[in-house]
């Protein structure tokens, strides 16, 4: 086994925990979206997400961790390694917009990043989920774009929105102490890289929808969008764990 | 702790709300006076008919076309698809369906020629399992 596994492993870790929390975030809007077509289209990118998580933690298997569902549903907040920005409740559909635009946007590049990865596992499932990731991107853009120039109120809102999400999003970015392994083994080539190209297409569709990037001082952002990498996490991860493994912990056999 | 006064649900979801308990509750729903219906078509592969799967809401074309891959598409594979304002379709009346029948001295304008093809893939079929006995 080669030297980087634990980077890799990290790696995979934060990717599929970012996964797994957004999707189950984002599945908390099922049955209750704003219109029906659009509930049936965020509950699907929700599941695709978790398929994506999923994935990730089968890689993590194959490198020597438990399987998947003990991943996802025995560990305690201390070992998962999501962005604090996943974490936080779904807020009303401005900000739970927003944040599938913001992120997913960086699930893309990342994802596409990664098609190139020496981590063979890995760049096949890069390639195997864009198409699925292109068409998140495609929803988000869309529904951004839709609302930023659509009326007064929606244009105010999606500001609104922006302006809490966006110093959150940074987090994403957050980098772990494997950076330079990752980058060094061409693994991964980095957040920063990442966040570079984030920034340049983020800016290019808020200002096509006339919206405006907050400015922001990164320095004030520490705990509410770092530590997640580390293990460090909101208020809000715990109680969600809480409820997401409420089925497991009752009967870990369960089928349905 | 939550007032006795929300709606307390086995749905935590629900319960978070914080929707208020209000028996004389009532919704006006009033109709949608801006969105419109779209019919959705979708291929299955390059070359075959675009098929009609359904309709739906949507503001705009683009809007529709992020709708009908989630509603219609997400199942069975799809290389294409086409959504049209339903209001863009022109339609004959349904009183007036006794126009298209045909009388059976007419026959001869009936697309036979059809059954033919069945029979043609048929064989098709039949060789191309077989490779073997095709030669012989």
């Amino acid at each position: 086994m080669s030297d980087n596994t634990q980077a890799i492993k990290n790696l995979l870790f934060r990717m599929a925990d970012d996964d797994l929390i957004i999707g189950h975030r984002n599945s908390e809007w099922t049955g209750l979206g704003p219109i029906l077509e659009e509930d049936i289209a965020f509950s699907s990118m929700a599941q695709d997400k978790l398929g994506h998580a999923q994935a990730l933690y089968n890689i993590l298997h194959s490198l020597g961790e438990a399987d998947a569902d003990t991943l996802a549903f025995t560990r305690n907040e201390k070992n998962f390694y999501c962005c604090h920005f996943v974490e936080y409740p779904i807020r009303d559909y401005d900000f739970s917009l927003m944040r599938h635009f913001l992120f997913d946007t960086a699930d893309a590049i990342r994802f596409d990043m990664l098609t190139n990865s020496s981590c063979q596992p890995l760049a096949n499932l890069a390639k195997k989920v864009r198409g699925e990731i292109k068409y998140h991107t495609m929803h988000a853009n869309i529904w951004i774009s839709q609302l930023g120039k659509a009326t007064d109120e929606s244009n105010i809102r999606m500001q609104a929105a922006l302006n809490e999400c966006y110093p959150l999003a940074l987090g994403i970015f957050e980098k772990s102490d494997y950076e330079s392994v990752l980058i060094d083994s061409g693994v991964f080539d980095g957040e920063e890289l990442l966040q570079k190209v984030w920034t340049d297409i983020v800016s290019e569709i808020i200002e096509k929808s006339n919206l405006k990037m907050p400015d922001i001082n990164e320095a004030n952002l520490s705990t509410l969008a770092f530590g997640g990498r580390k293990g460090y996490h909101t208020e809000f991860l715990q109680p969600l764990l809480d409820e997401m493994t409420e089925v497991y912990s009752i009967d870990p056999a369960a089928e349905w | 702790m939550k007032s006795d006064s929300t709606i307390k649900s086995l749905d935590p979801r629900i319960t978070r709300a914080d929707i208020p308990k209000d028996e004389n509750l009532s919704i006006n729903i009033t109709p949608l006076d801006q969105w419109q219906t779209y019919e959705v078509f979708h291929q299955a592969k390059k070359g075959d008919h675009h098929i009609h799967v359904g309709s739906l809401h949507a503001p705009n074309p683009e809007m529709a076309f992020l709708s009908a891959k989630e509603q219609y598409a997400r199942r069975g594979k799809c290389v294409n698809i086409w959504v049209v304002k339903t209001a863009d379709i022109f339609t004959t009346d349904f009183e007036d369906e006794d126009m298209y029948e045909t009388n059976n001295e007419k026959m001869y304008r009936e697309a036979g020629g059809y059954k033919v093809m069945e029979r043609i893939n048929k064989y098709k079929k039949e060789h191309k399992k077989n490779p073997e006995e095709a030669k012989q």
